[in-house]
């Protein structure tokens, strides 16, 4: 064995050579970096950094509201979905709400690592682990929903195709079939894709954990990673494909959620552009919710060199043209239920602008459409704090977009004998506040136990990466 | 023991006699009632329950409580009673397990007399028909005898004979009463009162005169709620004497009704309304219609039918009804005012139709009107062809309000030693101005008969349960006197006693109630030795043959009485009893309670209802509790307002706000009888109104006042959900309603059509002759075990009926006018169903004959289904809403149809128990299914015969036929859903002189 | 089994790079055969340089794919036309359109197996224990230090000779790597 200590740097190794000039744009990791910096500044978090209070607190708040959650959800077993707001002609309410607004969320990680990657924006590789592990907790919280909002829930399995005697099987004609399958695949694919990119970082806390348990725990969670060019070789190929595979992906996961209305009958629900405006609005949520979150880390873990200004920036950009999308969705829904001489389709919007529900509409259009339009300055998409506001404004405004989508238009639809009015109960509330601490929780978790920042994909954007032929 | 109700959790004693079985155990029970030790236990189990049932309790939870105590009835009591019975159809065997039998009963209400046949499951009633040989049901029934099944089983019945509150004894009681005879026998019944409700049983009269004869000074008084006074005075101005109509509506071409809900509420109105539609249902090649009246107050069933309706204040209809008699011919001309023109077109139509038109006036007008009424009848020749008159029906044809008022002052005086009362609530009932329940205290010796250990239990010494129809023998006449045998199924859940009975305690008469009722027709029978055939052939039939009363010719009077001084102007209040818990009887009957009322389709409560304008006079909006004054007296109602009711008039139904009813009634809607006074009568002018500034939510299950948009211009119309013209357009082109592109059939479609060889089920509904009563869904709940979920979830908009009749106004709700329709909306059995392909687990399907079926134990409750479904008729167990627990409801259930459980969707199955029943038979036979054989519950009780079912495949149905008509059209079929349930046209029948105010009528036509 | 050779092989360290693939060249122009290279992070050429050239993962992928959306389709055909056939809401039993999305989703579930368990197959992981990782310094090789190995298996191999030769590489040490 050698007896030097290996942690030591060793006698004759470099120091980082001067910072070269060679980046023209704002540089998407800050000056005076080496590999061992990087490697130091971002494990060091996980393994010796002090736990502060500040993250105790936060886990802890996150942690009761998860707990209030778990008891809305033992009080919804025992008495049923009655103890909700949801009734005729109201089928749905908060529960599918909750459960799309979720998934939009869930989109921005695997759409930044995967479409990101194939674009080749380097800038995505410090946010793309964050947001890889945002996506998988808010399409955990998203998965709660279809599961409880059933009236039998001891019986949801029965949506799944399983051999039986009574040789029974699912209706794979509906879209809550398709529900089924695609978030199973995305929630599959997206944990795969998060674990693999964590591995070789996995091996890199293994050889610098201290103590003997974390070394065994991060050793068997990097299968024994030694970074071998030959897996290199083969790593970087099996990324770049999942990357390929995980885009279209992406892209189907909030076309069949949006399937769940487009093929339905019921006016507002069916129409044929909700696809592409279901996609582009989970997006923009995505982005705002990533923004909603890094703004604050990047703050309490000193993590600005690495979440520069430049990633804030784009994602401001990327959110105001998402955001413009949206808004020409909303536009264009308003012409087709005029332009389709459809009584029904005509009441619906009239409906959404003037009827009991008007406000939930106008203060869509303000969260979503008006509020965004600061973006187009770029005072605006350079202030953190700013920044953060506006991403909570599109917070708000894709959950009250759900809300008109699905509780105006079934309050009122074909026959104006049925029509109902809809309030919700505090158990729906304490539910849906509840998922937000399960998600906040497990994002505690994460930012004090892995590297919430891709290490090896870090030590790339370093100028002594390069390999310069001479 | 202070709380309201003092019921018996006899779940105690149901522990104490474990192992003893059922038929013995009552005796047991008095056995063990004697001993004193029981009673303390008795205490302590009240003490407990009143403490566990209180405020806090839900309604459901209270009945999982009230469960433990029907397990003493054990329900071991559910066996058919000890006398023959006979069942309505001869089955060549009896009894076969799990298939039913039906017998002829009769159902009697307010003293007239409706013929049922009651299905029978192994000896427990599960359901009540209509018999088609009762000239007073034609085979429908009305919705109180639908709902009398789950009064039969109610677990808060009064269950046993009490002594000041506490348990006694039937014997106790016989030995207490004989010991008071003892005192009066003397002086020849001296002091002796028998309060009645208003009843029609023969033998009920005979024991009564027999009693009169035995107690000379004795006296007979009878109090119903829904009197009949002002009819019965009515009669007395225009004949001299008290005599009852009986109209016949085959041959009226004009109908003219003052204030008379005659098509929905009056007795015999099964009869009537099938008559009258009889003459409203426009078929290819009998394009002819009657044409009705209506000027009435509060828009009611029979308002929603006139081809012409005024909606003027209840206390102005007489200054009509003059004038329009005036105009015939019948005593001076009045100037009705704003109403001449109206007054004077109608004059003229009636008197263009001598002999075949028919004029009624409401119960609650004054005896004047009725008297103007018979006056016009005579004049217009009408008495003796479209309207005869026979005696009362009534055993005690008295002025009851009179009676009450003698008897009141009489027990005041303290001339009243002893007082029974039989049936009936009168301490909660009688007129206001009497104090009746204060003057009871008067009196040494009171026993009450009733079915709950009500307010007037409370104040009686001693009280006796009494049994429920189905329960015990006696007997009943119709509204034109035909007597049924009222034949029990069930030997008595409560240990109850019919009036019979206690009347033959009085007399010392120790026959069973079978004995007495049998031995007095005996006598009448003339048959002689083979009484028991024919007494067999009547319980069989449930119709005494040729027992009508006979046609009595009554000359009457011209003369008119002169008009009395009107009231005091100003806003006036119109009493009326509620159309769903009548006089307040079924306060504790669910069904009822969450049945929409016709027009405002509230449930579970009464309101103050008055018109939109009205309200806006008076500054109130919906839910506002007002407090109403007359005369010092005042109550509080929340505030509804009805479009097309009458300006400065408001409407209460009274028989809500009881005390002592069971869990299920407490609490419900206002009690409005201290307003009523004999006095006052039904129809209080000038009331002066005031907000208290607290606030009530209203049930409803149609939410009227958010249509305001919807209402401007028509959203039946534009949606063609309504269809509607008139027999003019129609005589023009019969095709009139039909919309282009809106065919059932042909949308275009990318798939081929499934097809249906064997059957093909569907259903036709007649908006033509649909008043909107509401039986269909009763009868639809009965047949199907529909649970009710009760005000705080009707509220949030979950009410689970199958079938519901939607109310369509048309045009300006502020004209006098107004169009209203009424449309039942079941399950559509759509061909291409929109709920089924977005079911995930296949849990709703298709049959090969075109049911849209629930497989509920395949369910997982996603309400995908209910989203998607465009009629919205899937209904969802949000909660557990069917009562697993008490006992006696499982009794009543029908052991065909499966009981939902929580997170269930269910819906309208075309009651698909009947049609695998009929298959299995006919198979059998190896034939098809006859037309006609069997229908679906809603189609069997409809009195208006509005709703048709049955096979199309078969091209000679009434359906198939029906489906051709050029009237019938699909729901929403632009959907390309392919809807089973199609739907006839409403027509109206305008007088061409008032045709310009039937104008917007156009309104509803399909927009080309 | 038991080794045949007394030491797995030699270990050699290079502080950046550049330096590695060159050595890495020269290693390989010298006509060793079993080398191979360990680094921080992926660096770009490294693996031509040792002599490696293409992975068969795409078509492993690729076949993935397939199989998923033949899975899925085959299965809600057979479900709805074969085993149990049911008249939804007049639909035809063959509704094809309706089964794409679950096709697709398995297509993508499959494929992204593949890719993942096909790449650890290949690269014979997960493999906790191995040779180098007894060298004290090669916990540097998840940080920032390079390291060019060749296994005493390789028939060029001479432990002096070969010690010798990775020496003139100029890297900051040479190492024997022991069982």
């Amino acid at each position: 064995m050698d007896p030097r200590d290996p942690r030591l740097p060793h006698p004759q190794a470099n120091q980082p050579g001067p910072q070269t000039g060679r980046l023209e744009r704002a540089p998407t990791i800050g000056p005076g970096h080496s590999f061992g910096s990087i490697t130091d500044k971002i494990s060091t978090i996980v393994l010796t950094r002090k736990t502060s209070g500040g993250w105790f607190i936060g886990f802890g708040i996150a942690f009761a509201m998860m707990m209030m959650m778990l008891y809305a959800i033992g009080w919804l077993l025992i008495k049923g979905v009655g103890i909700w707001g949801n009734n005729n002609p109201v089928g749905w309410a908060f529960d599918i709400i909750n459960f799309v607004w979720w998934i939009g969320i869930g989109h921005a990680g695997t759409l930044i690592s995967a479409i990101l990657l194939l674009l080749r924006q380097s800038w995505r590789t410090s946010i793309n682990r964050f947001a890889e592990a945002m996506t998988l907790f808010a399409v955990a919280c998203a998965g709660l929903f279809p599961l409880l909002h059933v009236g039998r829930p001891w019986f949801a399995y029965w949506l799944l195709p399983y051999p039986n005697t009574m040789s029974l099987w699912p209706q794979f004609r509906s879209p809550l079939m398709w529900d089924v399958f695609a978030v199973a695949t995305y929630a599959t694919v997206s944990l795969l894709f998060w674990y693999i990119g964590l591995v070789p970082d996995f091996a890199t806390l293994r050889d610098r954990a201290k103590s003997r348990p974390w070394k065994i725990l991060y050793g068997f969670f990097s299968l024994g990673w030694r970074g071998s060019a030959k897996h290199w070789y083969r790593y970087e190929s099996a990324y770049l494909l999942l990357a390929g595979l995980a885009t279209p992906l992406v892209l189907s996961v909030h076309t069949i959620v949006s399937f769940d209305f487009a093929t339905s009958v019921i006016p507002g629900w069916h129409t044929t552009f909700f696809p592409p405006y279901f996609v582009a609005g989970a997006i923009y949520a995505g982005f705002a919710m990533v923004l909603t979150l890094a703004i604050p880390v990047r703050k309490a873990f000193g993590l600005q060199d690495f979440i520069t200004m430049r990633h804030l920036e784009n994602m401001g950009k990327v959110m105001l043209t998402t955001g413009l999308i949206v808004g020409y969705a909303y536009v264009m829904e308003v012409f087709y239920s005029w332009y389709s001489g459809n009584i029904y389709e005509m009441y619906v919007m009239f409906n959404r602008a003037f009827g009991p529900y008007w406000w939930t509409y106008w203060l869509l259009i303000v969260c979503n459409i008006v509020a965004p339009q600061a973006l187009w300055f770029k005072k605006v998409r350079t202030s953190p704090l700013i920044l953060f506001v506006i991403a909570m404004f599109v917070n708000v405004g894709m959950w009250l977009e759900r809300f008109v989508i699905i509780v105006v238009s079934l309050h009122r639809d074909f026959l104006p004998s049925s029509w109902g009015m809809y309030s919700p109960t505090r158990w729906d509330f304490m539910l849906f506040f509840g998922t937000i601490g399960l998600f906040l929780t497990l994002l505690f978790l994460f930012i004090r136990f892995l590297p919430m920042i891709s290490i090896f994909e870090m030590r790339t954007l370093l100028p002594e990466a390069q390999v310069h032929e001479d | 023991m202070t709380t309201g109700r003092r019921h018996l959790d006899l779940a105690a004693f149901g522990a104490r006699l474990s192992g003893e079985n059922a038929p013995e155990y009552w005796r047991a029970l008095e056995e063990l009632a004697e001993d004193p030790s029981l009673h303390e236990v008795l205490r302590e189990e009240l003490a407990r329950e009143s403490a566990a049932t209180g405020e806090g309790v839900d309604r459901r939870d209270f009945l999982r409580l009230m469960g433990a105590s029907v397990a003493m009835g054990g329900l071991a009591a559910c066996t058919p009673p000890a006398e023959t019975i006979v069942p309505w159809v001869d089955a060549p065997e009896q009894l076969v397990p799990g298939r039913p039998l039906f017998y002829a009963s009769a159902m009697e209400l307010d003293g007239v007399g409706a013929g049922v046949l009651v299905e029978s499951h192994m000896g427990r009633p599960t359901k009540i028909e209509g018999n088609p040989d009762h000239p007073g049901s034609l085979g429908a029934t009305d919705h109180f005898a639908q709902a009398s099944i789950l009064s039969l089983y109610d677990p808060e019945r009064s269950g046993t004979v009490r002594y000041t509150g506490d348990v006694s004894t039937w014997a106790a009681f016989v030995s207490a009463l004989q010991a008071t005879l003892q005192t009066l026998r003397g002086s020849g019944g001296e002091g002796l009162r028998v309060l009645t409700e208003g009843m029609s049983s023969p033998t009920a009269g005979s024991q009564m005169r027999e009693i009169l004869q035995r107690y000379p000074a004795a006296a007979w008084h009878t109090w119903q709620p829904v009197t009949r006074d002002s009819v019965l005075e009515g009669s007395r101005l225009a004949f001299g004497r008290p005599l009852q109509t009986v109209r016949h509506f085959g041959g009226a071409d004009v109908v003219l009704a003052l204030d008379s809900d005659f098509l929905a509420r009056e007795p015999g109105f099964v009869r009537y309304t099938r008559d009258f539609m009889d003459r409203r249902r426009v078929r290819a090649g009998a394009a002819t219609m009657n044409r009705l009246y209506v000027a009435e107050s509060m828009p009611t069933p029979t308002g929603t039918m006139a081809d012409h309706r005024v909606a003027i204040p209840a206390g102005e209809i007489e200054t009509l009804a003059r004038a329009i008699a005036g105009e015939i011919g019948v005593g001076t001309r009045v100037d009705a005012g704003a109403r001449s023109a109206w007054a004077e077109a109608v004059a003229r139509d009636l008197r263009a139709h001598p002999g075949r038109s028919i004029v009624l006036a409401g119960e609650n007008q004054p005896p004047a009107v009725h008297a103007i009424v018979h006056a016009i009848n005579a004049a217009l020749g009408n008495a003796g062809r479209t309207v005869h008159y026979i005696e009362p029906v009534e055993a005690n044809p008295v002025n009851q309000g009179e009676s009450m008022r003698r008897l009141a002052t009489d027990m005041r005086a303290g001339r009243v030693r002893a007082l029974l009362i039989l049936g009936g609530n009168p301490a909660f009932t009688a007129p206001a101005d009497l104090e009746f329940a204060r003057a009871m205290d008067f009196v040494p010796f009171r026993v009450h008969l009733g079915t709950y250990y009500d307010e007037t239990s409370a104040r009686s010494h001693w009280h006796v349960p009494a049994t429920h129809f189905l329960e015990a023998w006696s007997d009943t006449r119709a509204c034109d006197g035909t007597v049924s045998i009222v034949q029990p199924l069930i030997r008595p859940l409560y240990n109850g006693a019919s009036v019979h009975e206690i009347l033959a305690a009085l007399n010392e008469d120790i026959r069973t109630g079978h004995e007495i009722v049998r031995d007095f027709w005996r006598e009448r029978a003339r048959t002689g030795a083979d009484f028991d055939a024919t007494w067999n052939r009547w319980l069989h039939d449930g119709v005494i043959p040729d027992s009508a009363l006979p046609p009595v010719s009554a000359p009457a009077s011209g003369a008119i009485p002169a008009a009395a001084p009107r009231g005091a102007a100003g806003i006036e209040v119109v009493l009326r009893p509620d159309p769903m818990i009548h006089d307040g009887r079924f306060a504790n009957n669910s069904w009822l309670q969450e049945l929409p009322k016709p027009v405002t389709k509230l449930t579970w409560d009464n309101a103050a209802l008055m018109s939109p304008a009205t309200a806006s006079v008076l500054k109130v909006a919906n839910g506002d509790v007002i407090e109403i004054e007359a005369g010092g007296r005042t109550v509080q109602a929340p505030v509804w307002s009805v479009p097309a009711h009458a300006d400065d008039s408001i409407t209460l139904d009274y028989g809500y706000g009881a005390l002592r009813t069971g869990e299920v009634g407490r609490g419900t809607g206002t009690d409005v009888y201290p307003f009523r006074t004999l006095a006052g009568g039904d129809i209080v002018r000038g009331v002066t109104v005031r907000k208290t500034g607290r606030r009530v939510r209203l049930a409803t299950v149609q939410m009227h006042h958010e249509l305001a948009w919807e209402l401007a211009d028509g959203a039946g119309a534009r949606r063609n959900i309504v269809r509607s013209g008139t027999l003019d357009r129609y005589r023009e082109n019969p095709e009139f309603l039909r919309v282009p592109g809106l065919e059932i059939k042909g949308g275009p479609s990318l798939y081929p059509e499934w097809p249906y060889e064997t059957y093909a089920w569907g259903m036709v509904i007649d908006t033509n002759v649909c008043t909107g009563c509401g039986i269909c869904t009763i009868a639809c709940q009965a047949e199907n075990s529909i649970p009710v979920v009760g005000k705080e979830q009707v509220l949030v908009g979950r009410e689970m009926h199958w079938i519901r009749t939607d109310h369509y106004y048309k045009g300006d709700p502020n004209d006098p006018d107004i169009g209203m329709y009424n449309v039942p909306i079941p399950c559509m059995h759509c061909e291409n169903a929109p709920c089924e392909p977005v079911c995930p687990v296949e849990a709703t399907s298709h049959s090969d004959e075109g049911i849209n079926e629930m497989t509920y134990n395949r369910c997982v409750g996603t309400r995908y289904c209910a989203n998607n479904c465009p009629y919205k008729v899937r209904r969802f167990n949000f909660l557990s809403y069917a009562d697993f627990e008490t006992e006696s409801y499982k009794a009543m259930r029908n052991p065909d149809v499966t009981v939902r459980s929580r997170g269930v969707m269910e819906k309208c199955t075309y009651c698909i128990q009947r049609i695998n029943e009929h298959r299995i038979e006919a198979e059998k036979d190896g034939r098809r299914i006859r037309d006609g054989e069997f229908t679906t519950a809603c189609a069997q009780a409809c009195p208006t015969r509005a709703i048709r079912f049955g096979d199309l495949n078969d091209s000679d149905s009434d359906v198939a036929r029906l489906r051709a008509e050029p009237l019938n059209y699909g729901m929403l079929t632009e959907l390309n859903t392919q809807p089973r349930t199609s739907y006839l046209g409403a027509l109206k029948n305008p007088n061409p002189e008032l045709a310009r105010r039937a104008a917007p009528a156009s309104s509803t036509e399909p927009a080309e | 089994m038991r080794p045949k050779t007394e030491t797995w092989g030699l270990l050699a360290e290079f502080d950046d790079p550049t330096s590695l693939i060159e050595a890495a060249e020269k290693t390989r122009e010298a006509g060793y055969t079993r080398i191979d290279a360990f680094t921080p992070f992926p660096v770009e050429g490294l693996h031509e340089a040792i002599g490696f050239h293409h992975t068969k993962l795409p078509m492993i992928v690729l076949a993935g794919g397939i199989l998923g959306f033949v899975t899925g389709f085959g299965m809600q055909y057979f479900a709805t036309v074969i085993h149990y056939p049911l008249n939804i809401g007049g639909r035809p039993l063959n509704s094809w359109p309706a089964w794409i999305p679950i096709s697709f989703e398995l297509a993508i579930l499959f494929a992204a197996f593949a890719a993942i368990f096909g790449m650890l197959a290949l690269n014979r992981l997960p493999e906790p224990y191995h040779p180098v990782f007894n060298v004290g310094r090669f916990v540097l090789a998840t940080r920032d230090q390079f390291f060019l190995s060749i296994e005493a298996s390789d028939p060029k191999f001479r432990r002096d000779e070969t010690r010798r030769f990775l020496e003139a590489l100029r890297p900051l040490e040479v190492s024997d790597v022991p069982w």
